[in-house]
This record gives C-alpha cells, sequence and structure tokens, in this order.
C-alpha cells in the first residue's frame, strides 16, 4: 500500500517556542488513521503544514505524492479540510458556505449533499451567526464529506456535536473507508479513535511517541484484573509484570502487562476461582500513561484511572 | 450577584487593551483644534483681519454648511466655527468603536462569553464600555480645554468648547449601545451608529446654510451643532449642555432596559432565513471577495454622493468669502474668483482623496481580518493559490476606490450645477477625484505591503499611514514642517484640481508605486505562514 501522507523529522518553532521537534507520521493509503495527542501536542501545527499553510523549518512531509508547500493548489484538489474550530463569514447561511467551499474544491456530489443534510439535520437556510458550534463543524464536516476526493483531513471533527451527531459521523466515515478514501483523523477523544481508526500514531510535545495499530499498542498496555479466589492466593506478588496489587482475604485486582497475562491466569486457577472480571487495555489508559512519563501527579492519576478499569 | 459585578475588572480589562488607540483617538483630535487654533493665530494675528474674515465667512452659504454660523471674531471663535463641529463628529466616532468594540464585538468572537462565565454580571461588559467611553470623552475635554488655554484662548470659551465636544461624545456613546442591543452583529451595530452621525451631521448642514426662513432649528438636533450653538467664545449659553446630559442620560437608559431583554450575540432585528444552497455566481475567490465588499461599497458610493453633492452646491458662495478685502484684489490678480472656487473645490477633492484612501485601506485590512478569524484556512484549503485569494482584495480596493472618487467627482459637478447652473464643471471634477487615486492607492499600497511581509503590523501601521497624511494636509502647513516632512504625504505631490494643470509625471510614478507595494504584498503572501 502507498502512503498518502508520510512526514519524517519535521520541525517547526514559532520564534522560541518549538511546536514540532523531529515528528513522524506515516498514513496509507485507504486507511481510516488516528492522530493523537494532547492540546499543544502539534496536531494542528501538522496538520497546517500538510495543508501548506505554514512552511516546515526542516524535516520532511510528502502528501499524496507531491509537497504541501509546493504543489498546495494541485494536492488541494484532491483533499477536503474540515478544521478544529469553524469559523464561517457570518452573513453567509450554511447551505452558502457548503456550496462555495464545494465549488472552491472542484465541486460537490449533489445526491450526497442531500443525504448528508439529512443525516447531520442540518438546516441550510440559517446564516451562519446564527449557528450554534455544533452546527458550524456540521457545515465543514458536510461540505468536506460532499467533495469528491480522496483524502480526508479531519482536524477534531466532533468536537461541539452531540452524540447522536457524533454517531452520524462515525457512520460516515466507515462509508469513507469503504468508498477506499484515506482519512487522518485528529482526535483527543480516544472512544472515537478506537472505534474508527485502523492505525494511530500518537504524538506530545511535538514528537511522535508511538504509532501502530491498536493490536501493536496494546502490546504496551495492562489488563486490569479482578478475582475472587477459592483459597489464598500463593506467590502472586513475585509474578513479573504485575502492578497495584491489592489482596484482601480472597479478593484479588490487580494490573498484568498484558503479555504476562498467562502466568497470572495459571497461578490464579491454581488456587481456584469463583469469579473473574477481566478489563481490557484501552487506549485511554495507554494515552495517560504516555502522557504521565515526567509528571508524577498524572502517574498517580494513571494508574487510578488503571485500578478503575 | 448584580447584573453590574466585574464591571470594574471590565473597566480595567478594556482600558488595557485600549491604551494605545485610546491615546491615539484623543491625541489626535486635540492636536487637531490646538493645531487649528495655533494657525488662525498665525494667519490673523490682527482683530482686524479677523473681522473682515469673519464678515466675510457669515454670509457665505458655502462655509455656513461646511462649518456653522460664525459668532465673534476672536481667535477662539474661529476655531470653534473651523474645527468645533468635526471635533464634536470625531468625539462621537471615537465614543463608537469603543463600545461596540467591548460589547457586541467581543460577544462575536466569543471572549465575553469566556469572561462571562466568570463572576461578571449580565449588564457588566456593557457598562464597562460606557465607563471607557465616558473616561476618553473626559480626558479628551481636560486635553482641549487645557491646550486651548495654554495657546491663550480664554479659559472659560476652551472649557465650554471642550465640553460641548465631549457630550456629543456621550450622546454617541449611548446611541451606540443602543445600536448594540438592535443589530444583528458587531460589523451592523458600528453601521448603524455611524449612520446616525451621519444623519446628525446632515441635519446640521441643512439647519446651518438655510437662510432666516428656512428650518434653522434643525441644527439643535445635531450634537454637532451644540459646539457651535453654546457660543464658546462669544456670550457663552451653558445650558445647551444640559442637552447632551439629558439625551445621554435618557439613551444609555433605553440601551439598559434593550440589553435586557436581549440574547447573548443576538440583535433585536429578526434573523430571516437565507438561501439554501449558494448562488451559480458564488463560485470563486473573486465572487466571494465581491460579496464581503460591495454592502460596505454601496454605503461608501452613497456616502461619496451626499458629501460630492452637498459640498459641490455650497462653492458657487466661495468666492464671496474675500468680499471686499485686500485679498480679492491679489486674489483676482492671480486668477480671478475664478480661481478662488477652484482652490476650493480643488481642497474638498484633496479632502476626497483622504476619505477614498480610508476606503482602500479598509478593503486591504479585511484580507488580514479573514485570516486573524480563520475564515481564510478552508479557502487556502482549497485549490485557491494565495494570490487567487488575495489578489481580489485588492483589486476592489483599487476599483472601488476609483469609483468612490468618480462619484464624488461627479457629485460635486452636479451640485454645483445645481445652484450655479452649466455642467461645466462635472468633467474637471471628475477629472479631479481621478487625479487623487495614485496617491490614495499608495496608502493602501502600503497596507498591503505590510500585509504580505510583516502581517502582524498591517493593521497599525495601515491606519498609521492614514493618520500621518491626514495630520500633514491638515497641519503641515501651520507647523511649517519642513519640505521633506511633507514630502512623505502621497497626497502633497498632486496637481490641485480643478484649475491647475494635470501633469502626468507625479500620476504616474505615484501609481507605479502603489503596483509595486501591491505586488511586494502578494509576493510576501505567498512565502509566509498563514495565521
Amino acid at each position: 500500500m502507498s502512503s498518502a501522507i508520510d512526514v519524517a523529522g519535521l520541525r517547526k518553532s514559532y520564534g522560541k517556542v518549538t511546536a514540532l521537534d523531529g515528528l513522524g507520521l506515516d498514513v496509507a493509503s485507504g486507511e481510516v488513521h488516528g492522530f493523537l495527542g494532547p492540546n499543544g501536542a502539534g496536531k494542528t501545527t501538522t496538520i497546517r503544514i500538510l495543508l501548506g499553510l505554514l512552511r516546515a523549518d526542516g524535516g520532511s512531509a510528502t502528501l499524496l505524492g507531491g509537497d504541501p508547500w509546493r504543489d498546495a493548489t494541485t494536492l488541494h484538489r484532491r483533499l477536503a479540510y474540515v478544521p478544529g474550530d469553524v469559523s464561517l463569514w457570518p452573513s453567509f447561511t450554511g447551505g452558502e458556505v457548503i456550496d462555495l467551499l464545494g465549488r472552491l474544491r472542484g465541486g460537490l456530489d449533489e445526491g450526497r449533499l442531500a443525504s448528508l443534510l439529512k443525516r447531520f439535520e442540518l438546516d441550510p437556510t440559517i446564516k451562519a451567526r446564527a449557528y450554534s458550534k455544533g452546527n458550524r463543524q456540521k457545515v465543514a464536516l458536510i461540505a468536506a464529506l460532499a467533495s469528491d476526493v480522496e483524502l480526508l483531513i479531519l482536524d477534531e471533527p466532533t468536537a461541539g456535536l452531540d452524540p447522536l451527531m457524533e454517531a452520524a459521523f462515525r457512520a460516515c466515515v466507515e462509508e469513507e473507508r469503504e468508498r477506499g478514501r484515506t482519512v487522518l483523523l485528529s482526535s483527543h477523544i480516544l472512544s472515537e479513535v478506537e472505534a474508527l481508526c485502523d492505525r494511530v500514531t500518537i504524538i506530545r510535545r511535538g514528537r511522535t511517541v508511538e504509532s501502530g495499530t491498536l493490536a501493536d499498542l496494546r502490546h504496551l498496555t495492562r489488563t486490569s484484573i479482578s478475582a475472587e479466589l477459592a483459597g489464598p492466593p500463593e506467590g502472586l506478588d513475585r509474578l513479573p509484570g504485575i502492578h497495584d496489587l491489592v489482596i484482601e482475604g480472597l479478593r484479588v485486582r490487580c494490573e498484568v502487562d498484558t503479555d504476562k497475562l498467562d502466568g497470572l491466569l495459571r497461578l490464579l486457577t491454581g488456587a481456584g476461582v469463583r469469579s473473574l472480571v477481566s478489563q481490557p487495555p484501552t487506549l485511554e489508559e495507554l494515552f495517560l500513561r504516555h502522557y504521565a512519563d515526567d509528571e508524577p501527579s498524572l502517574d498517580a492519576a494513571a494508574g487510578r484511572a488503571g485500578a478503575r478499569a | 450577584m448584580s447584573s453590574m459585578t466585574g464591571t470594574r475588572a471590565l473597566a480595567t480589562l478594556a482600558a488595557r487593551r485600549d491604551r494605545v488607540m485610546l491615546v491615539a483617538w484623543i491625541y489626535v483630535l486635540t492636536a487637531l483644534i490646538a493645531g487649528t487654533a495655533y494657525s488662525f493665530k498665525k494667519l490673523f494675528p490682527t482683530a482686524a483681519g479677523r473681522t473682515e474674515f469673519a464678515i466675510s465667512a457669515s454670509h457665505n452659504p458655502a462655509l455656513l454648511s461646511l462649518y456653522g454660523p460664525l459668532y465673534g471674531n476672536s481667535v477662539g471663535s474661529l476655531t470653534a466655527w473651523r474645527y468645533g463641529g468635526f471635533a464634536a463628529l470625531g468625539a462621537g466616532l471615537m465614543s463608537i468603536f469603543i463600545v461596540i468594540r467591548h460589547t457586541r464585538a467581543d460577544e462575536e468572537t466569543g471572549r465575553l462569553e469566556l469572561v462571562g462565565s466568570a463572576v461578571v454580571g449580565r449588564n457588566a461588559a456593557l457598562a464597562a464600555a460606557l465607563l471607557i467611553a465616558v473616561a476618553a470623552n473626559l480626558g479628551l475635554a481636560v486635553l482641549v480645554t487645557v491646550a486651548l488655554t495654554l495657546l491663550g484662548l480664554a479659559a472659560a470659551g476652551s472649557l465650554a468648547l471642550a465640553l460641548a465636544i465631549a457630550g456629543s461624545g456621550l450622546v454617541f456613546t449611548a446611541v451606540a449601545a443602543v445600536c448594540a442591543q438592535i443589530a444583528g452583529t458587531a460589523r451592523s451595530a458600528r453601521g448603524l451608529a455611524i449612520g446616525v452621525v451621519g444623519v446628525t451631521y446632515l441635519l446640521r448642514a441643512i439647519g446651518d446654510s438655510s437662510g432666516p426662513h428656512g428650518p434653522r432649528w434643525l441644527t439643535w438636533g445635531s450634537p454637532m451643532g451644540w459646539a457651535e450653538l453654546i457660543k464658546s467664545f462669544g456670550a457663552i449659553r451653558w445650558w445647551v449642555l444640559v442637552l447632551p446630559a439629558v439625551i445621554a442620560f435618557v439613551v444609555t437608559i433605553a440601551a439598559a432596559v434593550l440589553a435586557v431583554g436581549r440574547d447573548y450575540d443576538a440583535g433585536m432585528l429578526p434573523q430571516r432565513p437565507g438561501p439554501a444552497r449558494g448562488r451559480a455566481q458564488l463560485r470563486s475567490p473573486f465572487t466571494l471577495a465581491w460579496r464581503l465588499h460591495r454592502g460596505a461599497l454601496a454605503s461608501w458610493l452613497i456616502g461619496a454622493l451626499i458629501f460630492g453633492v452637498i459640498l459641490g452646491s455650497a462653492a458657487k458662495g466661495i468666492a464671496g468669502l474675500l468680499g471686499s478685502s485686500q485679498l480679492r484684489h491679489i486674489m483676482a490678480a492671480l486668477g480671478g474668483t475664478k480661481a478662488i472656487t477652484n482652490a476650493y473645490l480643488a481642497a474638498i477633492m484633496g479632502f476626497s482623496g483622504l476619505i477614498a484612501a480610508g476606503y482602500a485601506v479598509s478593503v486591504v485590512l479585511r484580507l488580514r481580518s479573514e485570516e486573524t478569524s480563520d475564515h481564510a484556512d478552508p479557502v487556502l484549503a482549497t485549490r485557491t493559490s494565495r494570490l487567487r485569494w488575495g489578489l481580489p482584495h485588492m483589486v476592489i480596493a483599487v476599483a472601488g476606490t476609483v469609483l468612490i472618487l468618480v462619484v464624488v467627482g461627479l457629485a460635486a459637478g452636479l451640485g454645483y450645477a445645481l445652484r450655479a447652473g452649466g455642467t461645466g464643471e462635472i468633467g474637471p471634477l471628475i477629472i479631479a477625484g481621478l487625479a487623487q487615486a495614485p496617491a490614495a492607492l499608495v496608502i493602501a499600497g502600503f497596507a498591503a505591503a505590510l500585509f504580505g511581509v510583516v502581517p502582524r503590523a498591517s493593521v497599525a501601521g495601515g491606519w498609521s499611514a492614514l493618520g500621518v497624511v491626514v495630520l500633514i494636509l491638515f497641519l503641515g502647513a501651520a507647523l511649517k514642517l519642513s519640505h521633506w516632512v511633507l514630502d512623505i504625504s502621497p497626497f502633497q505631490h498632486l496637481p490641485k484640481l480643478p484649475g491647475g494643470t494635470v501633469t502626468a509625471p507625479p500620476l504616474i510614478w505615484l501609481s507605479v508605486i502603489a503596483l509595486a507595494l501591491g505586488a511586494a504584498g502578494l509576493a510576501g503572501l505567498r512565502r509566509r505562514d498563514i495565521g
């Protein structure tokens, strides 16, 4: 599979502030790729470089086989973009903005436009100044989804959407995948990324910290186990890969590195298991642990979140 | 929590955000009035000279419509006559910008939503905006009083004039507060309030230029009229100050009442649904830019038409201004009354050139506001190149400026024809208008170059350039600035039309400079980061 987006060693600073510090991102054609990071990690800066709005200070970026800065206008025929903070001309109606952006991109699929308006329940006759944040977001989403393009770049597209509309959005992204379009989905909503994305890139402070399929990443995670046993567990605290162990009589709660799960289960069944609850690792946990590395307060928060899970 | 809780914190914040703008407004308004007084002192050092000037001025309908009647022959009277009304207008505009900026404009950007969720009452923002505007007007009054007194004018008169000017500011503060409740957007609130300024200005112009049997009482309906009606350097009518005090108070109460029944970021005028689809024409960066600029251009053209007709029709009486004086013989020797009329018309066209430059700068800087309000990103993420995005705004700036100047020239010619008969001035006045375009566009080109190369400085820099040019025009001669300072202003290099001879070289090289600056702006835009 060829790469739709190939970024390596990308650097960008604003004065003394470093926004990107050697970031890498590889998005294969036809996949839905999650682009995760906390606020200020550099997601939007990366996207704006990919759109040719900003010029990188260093590193390389290839978009649909071209240079995002030099070939901006030719590349833009093949992509649609939804900004994170949608700001519309206040005197334009939603319908006018959708048509304008669609035409500037080179045309809209009329049938798809009609169905999207219906699915997202957007009234296109309202002036943009009267739209809520969610409705402005819908305008940009509809304009992008109704365009006939290969690549969708969505920067936190569901911020401001209610749960019903989020579901509609997920269904739309599924359809885009089936059509063979590539989607770069920047987000910090983990459930959305877990549900939609084939692969994920996690960044923080302008660097890529993790990249791969969700299955790949789960190797780095811990499973939560909570069990009620028939007899007292022997030697549990000596097992490798066990964390946050709590033993209250015959009840056991702990976290286990997912690749050490086998050993733990063997020991538990040896003691006799009355009940067992196993919580699969979530992206959330992974996320929290990555951001907790050098911040003790967050580390504790990650531990608690893990224990709850 | 009362509805005013937090007003002090918001007012402090507003003062902090506005500190440069407020100082600039107050400084420029004070400098213009002090400069006017100073130049009259130099121009007419003797009472006899001033009396002669005053007698002719008070019989001239042109000057009456422009400046109102002249009460007395002191330097103070002349200053109040020449500049009192304009200062009142300036104070009004300053107040409108302050009030809208801290109410509706902040609501639109969402800043007030953030602030409003803190311990802040629902009327606190309005109250804070009013406080800042009132403080600015009082500051202006103090400075004007001090400056005029220091120039040797009567202290009581200086105070009366200063208070009348500040009174106009207070009335428009209240008017702006009402407009902020009614209009749907900050832009239209500002437009509505400035429209009220325009209407009241016309009331004064009509009232003052109508004869003894005409509707002279109209002047009383205008805050710009009060600055003259108070007779600051004659038998001072202090009671005139009751008018702004009462009107400002009542209108402010009205604004407060309206504010209670209004939702955040919504006006009172009903929101009508618009078209569900974009018209077929709305498909290119150019039609987008046109859509963004057409409303403003229409208002500017209407303004240009009214401005031209009124001032053009006043031209006939100008020759009588120099009535019986010796000056008249000198002028006659230099070219007769025709030369005086032409000098007046040339002055009007020069003034129009400045106004057109203001339009051109506002159009060019719209690019910057499109960029900072994130409207540019989605457009530039389509196949629209930066050149195709930026160029239409600049083309509209050029075409709109030329159109405005042609309309002013045409309207002034028509106005002159109405009063004096004969359409002979129409052609020369249109040419005179067109001749202003290169200089106006140099200013706009400067703003465009800043936008392309140092975008962060473009808004302040573009407007400052215009401010410098205005100061040079109004005060350059009076302050006896050296030649090379005067020559900074592109308007200094234009031929004086009508009447003068059209010399192509300055027009050509000013056009070349304007084009080069615009091109530099576009070249910079292609290279730099957006945002």
